[in-house]
């Protein structure tokens, strides 16, 4: 697979397009977004319902690709994957953390954590080693046999966010992760954002509260499938 | 892991899965009873013939054995031209009537008139066999059900009549007979009061015109392969005009041609257990993808391909097969016991006749049909599941 063409930037959008069939209708849910992520960066996308926030992350883990337009996940053309190739990549370049966290219920949240690094073929000896790493850094370390439904929300998308570092992905991106939590398990867990990113993790995560997108130190506002705004930002809290 | 993940997914809805296994279990229950019936009535006949060893049934000429009540004349000559060829290693004279016990509570009862030391009609289980005529009393072999019928005893000396008249109350000969043995009669319906007596005995009884008579005789043929006993069979045919012989292979066909029927049922319902199992696959695999679409999109997403999920799938429904499976062969087992327990009551059945022989070859075989075809079942819905859009899951999940 060579499909880099030498971008520094981890993501880079350019003209992306993505409308699909619902019912009879079409829904044009990305129409044109020219956007580019640097390496280390925290971002948020945000904006109302429908405005192509969660379409737009779809396309940047290379779990879909633009009707027209070109996606580039550290330079590599992700509508030039074959499926095999997308799902390597994702596997070894893209974490996911989603809003309702589904880790699988009847793993301990150590399994839960080793699922990539399964995949990725990691022995199992090391496998165990790395997820008790891994719940360890996100606050779990005590709590690596208890399965999801013994743990909390935040302590679920905890686990959640350790899976997605599992194979130590090139980028981070969440879609609502603080959306099923009540505020206080919402803060620390943008606090565990923070701390990643200063880490060097490459961050970016959907919301559709505008509080949560302070977090952040870069708002990309969409309306209507486009940028509506795209600014700098002094965090809070994180 | 992706073992694990299987276990796992079945494990979620005990009750939901426990029901899946049960009734794939009852499936191939009735797989396994279904292909134990279709082989098991050639096997238990085929060992029922062979029980002595001997391969071929000498009968009167254009009869099968004990079909009707014809009789072969000349019996010692042909007896003793049977045992003077080479091919022929032994031969069993049996004559078959029905003997009035005057004195019993059952009024008559089924009499082998036997060699015994040749006899392949029965094995016996208590007391002493038949021995050499002796003076006015006979020993006699008789069947369970003979002494359960009339009411007497190992040692008991009864009385049995050829020719009787009904109105008359009188008897053309008789004889006082010992009951010295309990025999297990092979070809005999369970049912059926029996006695052996020495074949002379029984010839005598009958009269002058038995004298040299037979119902059938059984031979023994020295290479025991099909092509001797074949070449055996054709040689008597050609020698002897007033018999038919009839060779174990020949018996066997004769008998599935008339049970056929049952064969066919047996197909039937083992096709239609398959096909049970199948949908029962099929449909719960498939109601746990359908519940899952979200899980396995996420699944995809961060990494596994379409082939570690159809894996996953396809192991589940792999797991729920062979845990039915297992259930089932001991399922089958029992019930196979039980049905060919009532069956075996059927009137006009020899009494070592069975219906479902364990063969475990034909087990394996059903068994193993049964779990492929838990893998084809499941293969529909795994295929689903890998090929689920994920982006368009995650969207319908986040919606949901």
């Amino acid at each position: 697979m060579d499909n880099t063409i030498g971008d520094p930037a981890v993501i880079l959008c350019d003209q992306v397009v993505r409308s699909y069939p619902m019912g009879d209708a079409v829904v044009h849910a990305v129409r044109g977004i020219d956007l580019t992520i640097a390496r280390g960066e925290f971002a948020a996308i945000t904006g109302p319902s429908g405005c192509g926030k969660s379409t737009l992350l779809h396309l940047l883990g290379a779990v879909d690709v633009p009707s027209t337009g070109r996606v580039l996940i550290n330079g590599c053309d992700i509508a030039t994957l074959s499926d095999r190739e997308a799902t390597n990549f994702r596997l070894r370049q893209i974490g996911f953390v989603f809003q309702r966290f589904y880790l699988m219920p009847t793993l301990s949240a150590a399994e839960n954590v080793e699922l990539p690094l399964a995949e990725a073929g990691v022995d199992k000896k090391i496998r165990r080693a790395r997820a008790q790493e891994l719940l360890g850094y996100v606050g779990l370390g005590d709590r690596r046999g208890h399965r999801p439904t013994q743990l909390s929300g935040g302590e679920q998308q905890r686990v959640a966010i350790a899976r997605a570092l599992a194979n130590e992905p090139a980028l981070l991106l969440a879609d609502e992760p603080t959306g099923e939590l009540d505020a206080d398990t919402g803060a620390s867990l943008l606090a565990l954002f923070g701390q990643l990113h200063r880490d060097g993790a490459t961050l970016v995560f959907v919301t559709h509260d505008s509080v949560v997108a302070q977090a952040a130190h870069r708002v990309i506002r969409l309306r209507d499938g486009r940028v509506a705004s795209d600014t700098l930002n002094a965090p809070s809290g994180a | 892991m992706r073992f694990t993940l299987a276990f796992a997914t079945l494990r979620r809805h005990p009750v939901r899965t426990l029901l899946a296994i049960l009734g794939i279990a009852v499936a191939a229950a009735l797989l396994l009873d279904m292909v134990m019936l279709s082989t098991g009535m050639r096997t238990s006949f085929r060992a029922l013939l062979l029980t002595r060893g001997y391969q071929l049934r000498v009968a009167p000429k254009g009869t099968l054995p004990f079909d009707s009540e014809a009789t072969i004349d000349g019996a010692t000559a042909i007896v003793a031209a049977l045992r003077a060829s080479p091919q022929i290693s032994a031969v069993s004279p049996t004559l078959g009537t029905t003997l009035s016990l005057p004195e019993s509570a059952i009024p008559s009862a089924f009499v082998l008139g036997l060699e015994p030391d040749v006899q392949g009609d029965y094995t016996l289980e208590a007391g002493t066999d038949l021995a050499p005529v002796d003076g006015d009393v006979v020993s006699a072999v008789v069947s369970r059900t003979f002494l359960e019928r009339s009411g007497h005893a190992l040692g008991d000396t009864i009385l049995a009549a050829a020719g009787l008249d009904a109105q008359l109350r009188s008897a053309a000969r008789e004889r006082k007979v010992v009951l010295t043995g309990m025999g297990r009669f092979f070809y005999v319906p369970n049912e059926t009061p029996v006695m052996a007596l020495a074949l002379p005995t029984v010839r005598s009884m009958l009269g002058p015109g038995f004298r040299d008579r037979m119902s059938l005789a059984m031979a023994e043929v020295r290479q025991g392969d099909s092509a001797s006993v074949e070449a055996a069979r054709a040689w008597i045919a050609e020698t002897q005009p007033r018999v038919t012989a009839i060779s174990t292979e020949t018996a066997i066909r004769q008998v599935e041609e008339r049970l056929s029927y049952f064969r066919q049922l047996a197909f039937v319902l083992g096709a239609i257990s398959l096909g049970i199992g199948f949908l029962l696959v099929t449909t719960l695999v498939t109601l746990s993808v359908n519940e899952r679409r979200g899980e396995i999109a996420v699944l995809r997403a961060i990494g596994t391909q379409r082939g570690g999920v159809l894996q996953q799938v396809l192991l589940e429904g792999l797991m729920l097969s062979g845990a039915g499976i297992v259930g089932g062969l001991g399922l089958g087992l029992i019930t196979a016991r039980w049905l060919n327990a009532i069956l075996s009551d059927f009137p006009g059945l020899p009494a070592s006749f069975d219906f479902f022989v364990w063969s475990p070859e034909a087990a394996w075989q059903s068994l193993a049909l049964l779990l492929v075809s838990g893998t084809l079942a499941g293969l529909l819905p795994a295929w689903r599941a890998a090929s689920l859009p994920i982006a368009r899951a995650l969207r319908e999940e986040a919606i949901g």
